[in-house]
């Protein structure tokens, strides 16, 4: 049996920003993961918004943690050598009768301590935004929304050296315990007698839209949040490709994530009427994510009745902008009851260094790094430009399927979808994780991508 | 046991339409075919459909894993499985060129089966 | 920085065909590109019969084809004429036709006085119908498909369901047929097949694989590993008869639904594609499937060698 101080279940964005905030003291911590690799859960499928904070109510927990968080974020993506772009957002509306609704976000955002907020009028919209509805007739301007680079990579990057733990049946014992479980938060809490919550998945439709629209949209475009979302919205990505989505549709079933037709007409309508101009044939890859909802706020406490028991559960958008913020204040509630915080002198690795890609360098760096090391002139990807070097890379930090390497390096996230570079990739993960062929999945097991390989 | 069978003849991109009349497996007479070809066609087609057989052999300590092969002329289609069963047996351990045979007679069908490509140590 | 005469991207049979009849026109100074560790691109992976019917007069394989062009640029003797780099990778095209490769322990770039890309094609997607349903694993574009087959020796599925009828997805019902693996359709959603005659008796009706015209893929269901396929019939406009939509239980769904010109070097130097083999830049050729997508490589093989010739031509003018 293995003793720790502290035990986190689930490894998404929540666990692992725990684990790392808590990596800075003198603990013995593990992380429990369900998945063969972290963040694999709902992590996988957020869309890398850094949200500013708004549309949230200034006496929620939500509110509070997004706000903060959303400065940490910034600290952390340095440190961690992930990209974080400061792009704004902006609320829009079409009627002159939603103004005092758009006043109202602004000022519950105000309470919230947003900074810099404003309303824009059409003739700045038709400056900074051209290609929006000429219908729309005012915005809210956030300037502190953000987004990443790599769609929710950065729980990957928090954690170094992940030690595999296979061995079936073992038994963990911890004094504290951490529900970071995402979908399955309800049913861990349902073991230690915990009933008073219920996670709902809320389906999310998201559809990826061609490079060439890279320039469709400057800012976060939102239109007005309905009761159980955001709304529809378009989003930018670092990568260049404009996103559309997300829908929001309550399920009972926690796995499926399957993309509808339906989905997709409303994704378009919607944003459509925001920006005319997308249609239907820009659309170049989709996928669904599940958003563990419970009731409208955050749920981050310490079960009294199971004393050492954390519930960190409920944790939808804007989790990924939250999640420093979250995992101060776990470490607040740990120490709240009675787990002892020694600093380490030495040992906390806090910064990572960012991943080399050949084409984000000046010329002559990478003619260097070339003849340095040959495997960066090995293209694997073509459509992204994905060297062998970086997927060996990224199996080193931690990838052990294809949509880990996917993830990490946009290797078969082109335009051809994995069409050229598919069987090189698992010859790679399989040559570094010394695996047959045929163990190669692209998430996980039962994922496996060939049946036979023929023997020589 | 007289029978009527439907075929196409794919001699040329045209692809007629063929109606065959056979007796026992041998063809009595054809209609639908717009020159000799078809008929021809059609009579190989019904008494002895032939086929070339395009596949890999497994190779050792060559630059390749799979070097593909074809037999040098048709072979019974009934022949297809067995042949394709023999060419997964097979194996090469030497270079070839194109047309290198890999099995001389192979399986008594007086066709060679031979590589298709080059591959050098 | 290198300099050279012509630089030929892509040693396919559009390039090789090019590059060979560049130097019969005269240019005695050719850098031919190829990505891969052999020359050949596609045809390498394309085992069966039915190319060079007219180029070469005979019925050969992909191989055996690309193997005759082969044979010719290595005939050529003379120093550097045509030199063939592989492994190497364009990843930069500019306007002033400054070419930017890749290869293992090299980062080139070279200015050309011509170029000729000879990039091919790509495959369209699932994504591009598109399929809406689950995204297991288990989904492969045909060309995919039979790389895994016929380079690599592996088997992707045992119970295959093939989206489209032209010649790439019969050709692969016969390929996994042979292979061992059970092809339970082929589903079409025109009303006949765009592949020739001779692949529809020989790849699908010689294995009694049932062949769905009029038909599509509604959802693709599978949690890790691809489950089923809804198929449903559609009327002459394409639209869905729900009534009629039935599961197919499979592990692998093939998708051979087109092809699309590779062109992104081209537009990345701002240049676009003109009339035959030419570009909105002079001296910047595209031939081949990069210029559009020909069904035949003998096609191909024979615009490609007009491509060859215009750029001769092109640096005797200038």
């Amino acid at each position: 049996m293995s003793k720790y101080d502290v035990l986190i279940i689930g490894g998404g964005v929540t666990g692992t920003s725990i684990a790392r905030e808590l990596s800075r003291y003198k603990l013995e911590i593990a992380i429990l993961e369900k998945e063969e690799e972290l963040a694999f859960g709902v992590s996988k499928s957020n869309s890398g918004i850094i949200h500013p904070g708004t549309q949230n109510p200034p006496s929620s927990l939500k509110g509070k943690l997004c706000v903060q968080g959303n400065l940490l974020t910034r600290k952390i993506a340095k440190e961690l050598g992930v990209d974080f772009k400061e792009v704004g957002e902006l609320i829009v509306i079409f009627k002159e009768e939603d103004m005092p609704r758009l006043l109202e976000i602004k000022k519950e955002a105000e309470a919230l301590g947003i900074p810099k907020l404003k309303i824009v009028d059409k003739k700045w919209l038709a400056k900074h935004e051209p290609n929006l509805n000429k219908d729309i007739i005012a915005a809210l301007y956030a300037p502190s929304a953000g987004i990443k680079k790599e769609f929710g990579n950065l729980p990957r990057f928090h954690i170094g050296a992940v030690s595999d733990n296979k061995d079936p049946n073992q038994i963990f014992e911890s004094r504290f315990v951490i529900n970071a479980a995402g979908l399955y938060a309800d049913e861990i809490s349902a073991m230690v007698g915990i009933n008073d919550f219920k996670i709902t998945p809320r389906k999310g439709e998201e559809y990826l839209l061609d490079k060439k629209l890279a320039k469709l949209t400057n800012h976060l475009i939102f239109p007005l949040p309905s009761p159980t979302s955001n709304g529809i919205l378009v989003i930018k990505t670092s990568d260049g490709n404009p996103m559309i989505g997300p829908t929001a549709e309550d399920q009972i079933d926690k796995q499926d994530k399957s993309t509808t037709e339906a989905g997709m007409k409303k994704v378009l309508e919607n944003v459509q009427r925001i920006v005319p101009k997308i249609s239907k044939d820009n659309i170049i890859a989709y996928f669904a994510g599940l958003r563990p909802v419970s009731g409208k706020d955050f749920i981050i406490r310490h079960e009294d009745k199971v004393p050492g028991f954390i519930s960190v559960a409920g944790i939808q958008s804007p989790g990924l902008t939250a999640a420093p913020a979250i995992a101060l204040l776990v470490v607040k509630l740990l120490k709240q009851n009675g787990l002892a915080l020694k600093k380490k002198i030495l040992f906390f690795h806090k910064h990572r260094k960012p991943t080399v890609h050949l084409f984000a360098m000046p010329v002559e760096k990478a003619k260097a790094l070339t003849k340095k090391d040959p495997a960066y002139g090995d293209i694997v990807c073509r459509c992204e430009m994905v060297s062998a070097k970086e997927i060996r890379d990224a199996i080193k930090r931690g990838a052990k399927t294809l949509d880990g390497i996917k993830f990490r390096t946009r290797c078969q996230s082109g335009r051809c979808h994995g069409g050229f570079c598919t069987t090189r990739a698992m010859k790679i993960l399989a040559e570094e994780l010394a695996m047959p062929l045929t163990e190669v999945t692209k998430r996980g097991k039962g994922s496996e991508i060939i049946k036979e390989s023929r023997k020589q | 046991m007289i029978e009527t069978r439907k075929l196409t003849c794919i001699d040329c991109p045209k692809g007629c339409q063929l109606s065959i009349e056979t007796d026992n497996g041998k063809v009595m007479g054809i209609s639908g075919n717009q020159c000799k070809k078809g008929e021809e066609y059609a009579k190989q087609e019904i008494e002895n459909p032939m086929r070339i057989l395009t596949t890999t052999v497994i190779a050792e300590g060559l630059p390749l894993k799979m070097i593909p092969v074809r037999t040098s002329g048709p072979i019974p289609k009934a022949k297809l499985k067995e042949a394709i069963e023999a060419a997964r047996k097979t194996k090469i351990t030497k270079p070839v060129q194109a047309e290198t045979i890999i099995t001389k007679n192979f399986l008594d069908l007086g066709v060679n089966l031979i590589a298709t490509r080059e591959i050098l140590a | 920085m290198i300099k050279r005469e012509l630089i030929v991207v892509g040693g396919g049979p559009a390039g090789m065909a090019a590059a060979l009849s560049a130097y019969e026109n005269g240019v005695k100074d050719i850098l031919l590109l190829e990505r891969d560790q052999f020359l050949g691109g596609i045809l390498n992976q394309c085992i069966h019969t039915g190319f060079g019917l007219q180029h070469f007069k005979e019925d050969l394989t992909g191989p055996e084809f690309a193997d005759r062009l082969i044979i010719k640029i290595k005939a050529i003797k003379a120093d550097k004429a045509i030199e063939v780099s592989l492994q190497s990778f364009v990843v930069k095209l500019t306007d002033r036709k400054v070419v930017t490769y890749l290869k293992p322990g090299k980062f080139e770039e070279v200015q050309a006085k011509a170029i000729i890309m000879a990039t091919g094609c790509r495959e369209r997607t699932r994504e591009m119908i598109p399929i809406p349903g689950d995204r297991p694993a288990g989904i492969f574009s045909a060309g995919l498909a039979q790389k895994m087959i016929n380079i690599e020796g592996w088997l992707p599925g045992k119970e295959v369901v093939i989206i489209g009828s032209g010649d790439i997805g019969l050709i692969m019902a016969r390929r996994f047929t042979l292979e061992g693996a059970k092809v339970k359709a082929v589903v079409e959603i025109q009303k006949e097949s765009r592949g020739l005659v001779r692949n529809i008796v020989q790849c699908v009706q010689d294995f009694d694989i049932p062949l769905y015209f009029r038909h599509k893929i509604k959802r693709i269901i599978g949690h890790d590993r691809v489950e089923k396929v809804e198929v449903v019939a559609v009327d002459e406009n394409l639209n869905e008869k729900p009534e009629t939509a039935f599961d197919i239980t499979c592990d692998t769904v093939l998708v051979s639904v087109g092809l699309i010109p590779e062109n992104e070097l081209i537009e990345m130097a701002g240049a676009e594609i003109e009339d035959l083999n030419t570009t909105s830049i002079p001296g910047i050729f595209s031939c081949g499937n990069s210029y559009k997508v020909y069904d035949l490589a003998d096609s191909v093989t024979r615009d490609s060698e007009k491509a060859g010739k215009q750029a001769a031509e092109y640096l005797k003018r200038i």
